[in-house]
């Protein structure tokens, strides 16, 4: 009896068993622990529970809001979706920048000139070596104290305006006509679509190579620009009154500062995924383009970049991720995203620490989620058939 | 016979020496590349004289210039001068500094003493043994008690609770996160289910939430009487999330173990502590090494973020100092002078994991 309780005791599958219900149960134990400390402590200090705080009215002002409504009589939940919507703005407004940046120092760190491959080395080794967070506030105090007072602001063709305060744009109005305008960039986008198809159709059957590049211009560029002007939506053009302007888009120089960081920052890891990218295509890829007869732009377009950007995307991805998490430093200069508005200005209101931040980490990890599977859908895309 | 006398060598014409070549080659090679060459110039002229002007020709080298007479043309240094052991020690009590010092000091002996048996038997002994006391040593040395004067954590700052807080946060977060590690890799369902959702949760989110977590939210799962030291609140999030990182490095590492090495561990009748501290972990610990250092890296900066909780590591020092009555104004010098520090520090750190990775991967092939 003894012995077979041993033998089962050694028994592989059994032990599986009985360590994963120990484990579970350690693990449930301390959770109740702390759940019922929890409990008792918000009891104790008379905090509310629950998510009904988000209909209250959230009583403050938001410094940055682009096209939501928003008041400091709307609720917390407003408050909540201006957050997410202005993370959002900075994370994409980071990520175009980083990335085009990022292709231009990659590219250069293998250019054949040396003052430019030096040159984009040591952006690099500076840029990436410095916390972001360091480089956020240097570049906020930098604007501060050298951008003009909104009087002098520096003047961009009496449309754009830069001064200590923001960036300031004119504003598209948008009345009846922007539906025209938005309508016809769509039907434009996909007339190309179509266009593109049939040409690289009848280049696979045929081998005949059509120019669709007239079409991008007409259809995509050209077509809402005339039902722009033709639908009379006007710009509402920033002006001086008072200490500061008024009308048009304004973005705070909160964002400002924020947005050239991590742009400058991301760009540095985008350049050297772009390089390792590059460098992982074989030299003879190379030269079997060249004995083909390819032209230096087609063997780099055709051969060299789609077998580079499938090494390369994967990170690049990963480093739009951290750009959108990284933005949560806007707490530290006061940028009014996710973050700043809701770990921050509601959580010291209303109190809830654990309502509020567990829906501020359930944002980014929405995100995450989101950028993980486009990740994996590109994956599988890229990855080598035939074998 | 005839002799024909030794031709003296001529040089090579004009354009095909040295300096000339190289300039031919890297810069001058064609008409665009010139045009890149002249579009660079003037961007290093542009960039450069402002930058070496501010912190070298304009900049006021006068050490005891106060914040008037060191102008506004270029950095003060005599900021950086006055407020230097804040920047370092933080608040710590002036005479109890020796004691920071000496725990700076017996990092550095135990590392140069540590080269030196590398060729011991003892060696690993002596590593784990250094990991398992020091700690107690340099938190002896920081914190006090055994007859030392008590300095209170708030008082930490600067360089050193840098220093302090990534050293515990890589200490602490890496057994845990070869546990969690194996956990992914195991095949019992549930620890690995739980392993995942761990490690993607925290690697889904920003540290700045995971602090807020810790600062705000932890205090509440103990109960009452429970203080909470507000750096070791700190402490437990950067843990929390350097534990998820570490554990991915090390989940590649063991990815990279070829399967027979798990069979051989069977076949040879191993039991699976065995097989996991003898056979798999030396050999993907090995191979995570240069990885695990740039994980260093990463929280070494991301210790920045202590600044939003309100800590003062060397950034928040900055903020401090430059908001004291007597130096208005020099936020830039502050932020110039750590900017040089920390990327002293991460790029000589970035070369020696740059090292081991050409190290390692040259002993595989």
């Amino acid at each position: 009896m003894f012995t077979k309780l041993k033998s089962l005791l050694y028994n592989n599958e059994v032990r599986a068993v009985l360590f994963q219900i120990l484990a579970v149960v350690v693990i449930a134990y301390f959770a109740y622990q702390a759940f019922d400390n929890m409990m008792l402590n918000i009891e104790q200090r008379g905090i509310r529970s629950g998510f009904g705080f988000l209909n209250d009215e959230a009583g403050f002002a938001v410094n940055d809001n682009f096209f939501l409504d928003y008041s400091p009589a709307s609720t917390n939940l407003q408050a909540f979706y201006v957050g997410i919507v202005n993370t959002l703005i900075v994370a994409i407004t980071g990520i175009f920048f980083a990335s085009v940046l990022g292709l231009i120092v990659g590219i250069s760190r293998l250019s054949g000139n040396y003052l430019i491959r030096k040159m984009a080395t040591v952006y690099i080794e500076t840029f990436r070596n410095i916390p972001i967070l360091l480089q956020i506030l240097f570049w906020y105090s930098i604007a501060l104290s050298a951008f003009p007072s909104p009087k002098n602001s520096i003047n961009f063709f009496d449309s754009i305006f830069l001064n200590s305060r923001g960036l300031y744009l004119p504003k598209p109005i948008m009345e009846s006509g922007f539906f025209f305008v938005l309508a016809s960039l769509v039907v434009g986008i996909v007339a190309y679509i179509f266009i593109k198809k049939r040409s690289n159709k009848k280049h696979d059957e045929t081998g005949v190579v059509t120019n669709t590049t007239v079409y991008f211009l007409g259809l995509v560029l050209l077509l809402p620009s005339v039902v722009y002007f033709a639908s009379g939506v006007y710009l509402e053009y920033p002006v001086l009154k008072g200490f500061n302007f008024r009308g048009g888009v304004d973005l705070s120089i909160e964002f400002f500062s924020l947005a050239f960081a991590l742009s400058i920052y991301t760009a540095t890891y985008i350049a050297e995924a772009i390089r390792s990218g590059i460098e992982s295509v074989d030299s003879g890829q190379k030269e079997a383009a060249s004995a083909m007869g390819l032209t230096q732009t087609q063997s780099l377009r055709l051969v060299v970049l789609p077998q580079a950007l499938r090494v390369a995307i994967p990170p690049i991805i990963n480093q739009y991720l951290n750009l959108t998490k990284n933005s949560s430093l806007a707490a530290a200069v006061g940028y009014t995203e996710l973050v700043t508005i809701f770990s921050g200005t509601v959580l010291n209101v209303v109190g809830q620490a654990i309502e509020i931040i567990i829906l501020t980490m359930l944002v980014y990890l929405t995100i995450s989620l989101v950028i993980s599977l486009i990740l994996n859908i590109f994956n599988k895309k890229m990855q080598i058939k035939g074998k | 016979m005839a002799i024909y006398p030794l031709k003296e060598t001529k040089q090579p014409p004009k354009s095909q020496t040295k300096a000339v070549l190289w300039l031919k080659d890297n810069l001058f090679s064609s008409i665009s590349n010139a045009a890149l060459t002249f579009i660079a110039l003037y961007v290093i002229y542009l960039l450069l004289p402002p930058i070496l002007n501010w912190i070298i020709f304009d900049a006021n080298f006068d050490l005891t210039a106060d914040n008037q007479s060191c102008g506004r043309d270029g950095m003060c240094w005599a900021f950086i001068n006055a407020n230097l052991k804040m920047f370092i020690y933080g608040f710590y009590p002036q005479e109890e500094l020796w004691r920071v010092n000496t725990m700076f000091g017996l990092i550095a002996a135990l590392i140069v003493f540590g080269s030196l048996i590398k060729k011991s038997q003892y060696r690993v002994h002596y590593i784990i043994g250094s990991f398992l006391i020091y700690p107690v040593v340099a938190f002896v040395l920081l914190y006090g008690g055994l007859g030392l004067e008590i300095v209170e954590t708030d008082k930490w700052g600067g360089l050193t609770l840098t220093v302090v807080v990534a050293t515990i946060g890589i200490v602490a977060s890496f057994p845990l996160g070869i546990l969690l590690a194996l956990g992914r890799q195991s095949e019992m369902r549930v620890v690995k289910f739980i392993s995942v959702i761990y490690i993607e949760f925290v690697r889904g989110v920003p540290l700045i939430t995971i602090l807020f977590m810790a600062s705000v939210v932890l205090p509440l799962f103990f109960s009452a009487g429970m203080d909470f030291d507000k750096l070791l609140r700190a402490v437990i999030g950067i843990t929390l999330f350097q534990t998820a990182y570490i554990a991915e490095v090390i989940r590649g590492g063991l990815q990279a173990i070829p399967k027979g090495q798990y069979e051989a561990a069977d076949a040879a009748g191993l039991s699976f502590v065995q097989k996991t501290m003898l056979v798999i972990l030396p050999q993907a610990l090995k191979i995570s090494i240069p990885n695990i250092v740039g994980s260093f890296i990463a929280l070494f900066k991301d210790t920045t973020l202590l600044l939003i909780i309100g800590l003062f590591d060397m950034l928040a020092i900055v903020g401090a100092a430059s908001s004291n009555s007597n130096w208005l104004g020099r936020e830039t010098e502050g932020y110039v002078f750590v900017a040089m520090i920390i990327w002293v520090i991460l790029y000589s750190m970035s070369r020696y994991s740059k090292r081991l990775e050409v190290r390692f991967s040259t002993e595989h092939k």
